[in-house]
C-alpha cells in the first residue's frame, strides 16, 4: 500500500467543490462535500479525459465540464450519460490542516 | 495538429474517409479553445436552480394545452389556424431547445425534471432519447468536424432543397419514422453504432418500439374517428411547426467554418427578440453554449457579457443572420470550400490560425 500524499491544505477547497491534484504524473481530483467531508477520485472523467476539477459538485455528484456526464465522487459510480465506467476512488484523511491522499 | 486540407469533395458519413482524416490529424476529441473565467465566477454561472425552468415549462405546457385544445375546439373552421400555428409551434420547435437543455441537465437542478421534460420533448420532436442524447454528445466533443459530427446541419456543397423541406419537417419527420421502425424491428445502424454504446442500445430500440405503438394508436384513432384531428395533435405538429427550429438552428453553425477546434470560429451567436429566445431557450448564445456546456440556459445571457470581449461580434438579428449565411450557402454551391470567416475583436485571444485555414484561398473575411 502506498504511503498517503499530502495534496493541499484543507482549506484551499471551498465546500462543496473539487480541486485538481497533480502527482507523479497521475491527476487525481480532490473533494469537499457540503458536509466537509474530504474524497478523492481520479481526475480525468472516465468519458473522454477531461478534468473533473473544472466541474460542477453538487451534493455527492460531480458533473464533468465537457458532456455533463455525472458521478458519485464518493463512491465513484457512474451515474449518468455519457458515462459508462465509474471512477476510481481513493482514501482520503485531513491531517493537522492537510489533506491526505492515499494515491496507491 | 493539423487543419484538414483540401478533403474536397467532403465525406460526411461517421464511417467514411473524413472520419478516419479527422482521427488522424488531431480534429477528433481534441482540446477546445475557451475563454479563461475564474473558477469562483464560473461556479457561480454554473449553478442548477429548478425555478427558472419549472416556471417556463409551466408556460410552456400551458400555452401547449391552451392551443391544443382550442385548435381541436375550432376544428372545422378558419379559427383554429392561429390556435395550431401556437400549438405547432411549441410541438415542432420548442421542442428543439427542451430536449436539448434537458439532455445536457442543467435546465433543472433535480434530474427527474430533467429526465421527464427531455423524454416528452424528445416524443415530439421525433427525437431517439437514447440516440440522440449519444449523438449530441459526439456533437459536442466534434463540433463541425467533417467525418465525426451527426450533427451537421447543412453539408456542403448545400442542399438547399432540403434545407427549404425541414423549415416544414418533410424530410427530418420521414427520417424519424424510418429511424423508428428500423429501430423497432431491433436494427442498430452503422451509423448509430459508432456513437452509441453497445449496453445503450437496447433502450433506443425500447423507445423506438414504445413510440411506434403510440403512432400507430394515434393513427388507429383517426381512421375509426375519420378525421385529421389526432394527427393534428399528435405527430403533424412536428411538421407545421417545424419552421422557428429550422429557422434558429441553421444560425448555430450555417456558412461557418469546418474543421477548427476552436467554438468562436464555427458557431454564431445571434441576438434574438424574446418570443424566439423563450421558444429557443437561450441557445442563441451558441458559442457560449458550446464552449461552457455546463452554464444553463438561463445563464447564457450573463455569460455572454462576461466573454464577449474574447468572441466575435455577436450577429444582430436572426434576419442579419440570414443575410450573411444565405449568400454563403449560395456560394458554396459554386466552391464548397468558401465559408465565413469569423473576425474577433482587438481585445480578443488570437485564432490559431492553422486551425483556420483549411483553404486559404477560398476563405473570406466577413
Amino acid at each position: 500500500m502506498s504511503d498517503w500524499v499530502e495534496a493541499c491544505a484543507a482549506g484551499d477547497i471551498d465546500e462543496e467543490d473539487v480541486m485538481r491534484f497533480d502527482h507523479a504524473g497521475r491527476t487525481f481530483a480532490i473533494y469537499r462535500s457540503p458536509d466537509d467531508e474530504y474524497f478523492a477520485t481520479d481526475g480525468l472523467c472516465t468519458h473522454e479525459k477531461v478534468h473533473l476539477a473544472d466541474g460542477l459538485v453538487m451534493d455527492d455528484i460531480i458533473e464533468c465540464p465537457k458532456h455533463n456526464g455525472r458521478f458519485n465522487y464518493k463512491t465513484g459510480d457512474a451515474r449518468g450519460a455519457p458515462v459508462c465506467v465509474s471512477l476510481r476512488t481513493y482514501p482520503v484523511k485531513v491531517n493537522a490542516g492537510k489533506v491526505l491522499v492515499q494515491v496507491g | 495538429m493539423t487543419a484538414m486540407t483540401s478533403a474536397s469533395p467532403r465525406d460526411y458519413s461517421l464511417t467514411g474517409r473524413d472520419a478516419q482524416l479527422a482521427v488522424e490529424n488531431g480534429l477528433a476529441a481534441a482540446e477546445w479553445y475557451h475563454t479563461e473565467i475564474p473558477r469562483k465566477q464560473m461556479k457561480e454561472l454554473m449553478q442548477r436552480s429548478d425555478q427558472p425552468a419549472i416556471r417556463d415549462t409551466i408556460i410552456w405546457l400551458g400555452a401547449l394545452i391552451l392551443s391544443g385544445a382550442g385548435g381541436a375546439w375550432f376544428w372545422g373552421s378558419w379559427w383554429c389556424v392561429p390556435f395550431f400555428f401556437v400549438y405547432g409551434t411549441l410541438y415542432g420547435s420548442s421542442t428543439d431547445s427542451r430536449w436539448h437543455e434537458c439532455g445536457h441537465g442543467t435546465a433543472f437542478r433535480t434530474q427527474w425534471m430533467n429526465d421527464a421534460v427531455y423524454q416528452l420533448a424528445c416524443f415530439m420532436i421525433m427525437r431517439n432519447p437514447v440516440t440522440w442524447r449519444w449523438s449530441h454528445t459526439r456533437h459536442h466533443t466534434d463540433t463541425i468536424i467533417v467525418g465525426r459530427d451527426p450533427e451537421i446541419a447543412v453539408m456542403r456543397p448545400p442542399d438547399l432543397l432540403r434545407v427549404v423541406l425541414n423549415f416544414f419537417g418533410i424530410l427530418d419527420a420521414w427520417h424519424a419514422m424510418t429511424d423508428m421502425v428500423r429501430n423497432a424491428v431491433g436494427l442498430i445502424s452503422a451509423a448509430e453504432k459508432t456513437f452509441i454504446p453497445e449496453q445503450e442500445q437496447p433502450k433506443a430500440i425500447r423507445v423506438a418500439r414504445i413510440w411506434l405503438a403510440i403512432y400507430i394508436a394515434t393513427i388507429a384513432l383517426a381512421l375509426y374517428l375519420h378525421s385529421w384531428l389526432p394527427l393534428m395533435l399528435i405527430g403533424l405538429p412536428r411538421l407545421y411547426g417545424a419552421w422557428h427550429h429550422v429557422m434558429t438552428g441553421l444560425l448555430q453553425h450555417g456558412g461557418l467554418a469546418e474543421n477548427v477546434i476552436d467554438h468562436r470560429l464555427n458557431s454564431r451567436t445571434v441576438y434574438m427578440n424574446p418570443v424566439s429566445r423563450f421558444i429557443y431557450w437561450n441557445m442563441n448564445y451558441h458559442v457560449e453554449h458550446h464552449m461552457f456546456p455546463m452554464v444553463p440556459y438561463h445563464a447564457l445571457p450573463k455569460l455572454h457579457e462576461m466573454i464577449k470581449h474574447d468572441l466575435p461580434a455577436p450577429t444582430p438579428s436572426i434576419l442579419a443572420g440570414y443575410r450573411e449565411m444565405i449568400p454563403a450557402f449560395l456560394r458554396q454551391l459554386r466552391n464548397e470550400d468558401y465559408f465565413l470567416k469569423r473576425a474577433l475583436p482587438p481585445t480578443a485571444r488570437p485564432y490559431r490560425e492553422e486551425l483556420h485555414n483549411d483553404n486559404p484561398v477560398a476563405a473570406a473575411a466577413e
